[in-house]
């Protein structure tokens, strides 16, 4: 544990030997994986977690009196306990468990989207993933409420002299991404945070690409709620979380009817659960969220400082060798980024690209990465996107500079 | 030469090449020389929009003939075009709709047809079966 400032020097060789994934060949090559972005790797750990919890534990929770419903329940539980330490929530009840960030934003658009009105305001940016894009539409659809957009600049930054303007006493609510999954802009929400509070609305944090890259202390930032999908942060895929204010959560009326949510059932009146129950419906992902928890462990004993440090060092450390290629533009040049590289080339489809370096072993996204409106807005089909963890190093970036370069001598 | 030996032919010429990177080189050389559809020409009605590529199809029959020309903005996928062109076109609309494509899955580019690569090309695939079945 790195809990006293005493940190044990990262060593990058011995944290891959905990992902079995990184050792296997793909196309006759060692893999190289750089689709981070897309989703992690896991750890043994975690893969280990799984199979105990389906060899020893299956059970369904809060349900029975019995051995295993008890010890199942216990475990799903403290998985809780240990999210709502990593993001110093206040209460473990602040934490719901849902299918992941997608299903955390729509439940906050089902439910608090409730208790909109016609005329009310909600505001994203222009870089958010398709899934903080929809929602809102859907429910703008329903209750009559205005979409509003933060834009970007050039760099991929967002303009926040906009999005002054764009705060109105009527903005009911702010969802935003903390980083681009496209570019990779560290945005910053502390003052869209403040500065909404100030008009009395609320925040959405989408932290599906930030948890896993810097700390995440819900109760510093003051955000309202905060999406983030578990099989980005090593854990496994079909469970992620809400964090929820507990005064606003408690307001909101549930997302969906079922098992777990409710008080007490009769035909003529339901009452509901006390929360996090009220919005976990039916039988959960059980072994999803206890191992989303063994994730969790695994991430809070490495040092994130160490890690930042060297993620950002891979990042540029590519960017500048992929400069050096002719007609190469780095999409996404915002001053505080993570380790995202998207960039397009001259003459060149990104599918070409994608596929040619899959041919050579070499994981990476190619496409709009759901974000259509900025590929829009930049005016190009798609980008290709190395996206890094921790587990990468820079040999394998020199071999990917390489098979750069062989697909580029045959593209061009 | 019937369908079925256009299909051998290509099979063959791919037997040569064991590593991935030389299939592909050639597959960007077929690539490199398919006519491009003149811009007028790639029109909406005849785009089929992938998520990762996108690819024009121009369909005509001609002599009782199926005559095809395609297009598209990703060089791979423009050479794949070029192999289902050089097996589907001249023939009848009966044996384009009733073609069995095996020579894809033989040069192992099987993946690029699957509907999940999002390409446009297994539905354009589709397409020109259709088109055929319309005019037979
Ligand atoms: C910024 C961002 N938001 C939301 C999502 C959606 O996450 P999920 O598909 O796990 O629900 C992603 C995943 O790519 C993302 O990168």
């Amino acid at each position: 544990m790195i809990t006293d400032g005493i940190s044990i020097p990262f060593d990058v060789s011995r944290i891959r030997k905990d992902f079995p994934t990184l050792h296997r060949q793909v196309n006759g090559r060692e893999l190289v994986y750089f689709d981070n972005g897309a989703t992690s790797q896991k750890p043994q750990l975690v893969i280990d977690a799984i199979t105990e919890y389906y060899t020893e534990n299956n059970a369904n929770i809060h349900r029975g009196v019995h051995y295993l419903s008890q010890l199942a329940t216990t475990q799903y539980e403290d998985a809780r306990k240990i999210i709502q330490n990593y993001i110093n929530a206040p209460l473990s009840e602040e934490v719901l468990f849902t299918k992941g960030t997608t299903d955390s934003i729509n439940l906050v658009a089902s439910s608090l989207g409730e208790l909109f009105s016609e005329g009310d305001e909600i505001i994203i940016s222009a870089m958010e993933h398709h899934s903080n894009i929809v929602p809102w539409q859907m429910l703008c659809e329903r209750k009559g409420c205005t979409l509003k957009v933060i834009p970007i600049n050039e760099a991929g930054e967002l303009m926040m002299n906009e999005f002054d303007q764009l705060l109105t006493p009527k903005t009911k609510l702010v969802s935003v991404t903390h980083i681009s999954n496209t570019l990779g802009t560290i945005n910053p929400i502390e003052e869209i945070i403040k500065k909404t509070h100030d008009v009395g609305g609320y925040v959405l944090i989408d932290g599906a690409q930030s948890v896993q890259h810097i700390k995440v202390d819900v109760q510093a930032l003051d955000c309202d709620f905060f999406a983030f999908s578990a099989h980005k942060v090593f854990g496994p895929t079909g469970v992620g979380v809400l964090y929820g204010k507990k005064e606003i959560l408690d307001q909101m009326p549930p997302y969906q009817g079922g098992g777990d949510m409710i008080a007490k059932v009769t035909f003529e009146k339901t009452t509901y659960n006390e929360l996090p129950h009220k919005f976990e419906a039916g039988t959960p992902n059980i072994s999803g969220g206890i191992c989303l928890g063994t994730a969790i462990s695994y991430l809070s004993e490495l040092d994130l400082n160490a890690i930042q440090a060297h993620e950002t060092e891979l990042a540029k450390y590519a960017e500048e060798k992929l400069l050096q290629f002719e007609g190469l533009r780095i999409i996404g040049t915002a001053e505080h980024k993570t380790s995202v590289v998207s960039f397009i080339v001259d003459g060149v489809h990104p599918f070409d690209l994608g596929t040619l370096l899959d041919k050579q072993g070499i994981a990476v996204r190619t496409g709009h990465h759901c974000t259509q409106p900025l590929m829009d807005f930049y005016q190009i089909p798609g980008t290709v996107r190395a996206s890094f963890a921790f587990y990468n190093t820079k040999e394998e970036i020199d071999v990917f500079i390489h098979a750069v370069e062989r697909s580029l001598n045959m593209l061009k | 030469m019937t369908l079925e030996e256009k299909q051998q032919e290509i099979i063959d010429e791919f037997a040569i090449y064991d590593d991935w990177m030389d299939k592909y080189e050639y597959i960007i050389e077929l690539g490199k020389e398919l006519p491009i559809i003149s811009d007028e020409n790639k029109t909406d009605d005849k785009l089929i929009e992938g998520c990762q590529s996108r690819v024009w199809l121009n369909t005509a029959v001609e002599d009782g003939k199926m005559s095809f020309t395609a297009d598209s903005d990703a060089i791979i996928t423009k050479g794949i075009i070029g192999l289902l062109i050089r097996v589907l076109n001249d023939e009848t609309p009966k044996e384009v709709a009733t073609s069995d494509l095996r020579f894809i899955k033989e040069i192992g580019l099987h993946e690029h047809l699957s509907p999940t690569r999002s390409n446009g090309l297994a539905s354009m695939v589709k397409k020109m079966k259709l088109s055929a079945i319309a005019a037979s």
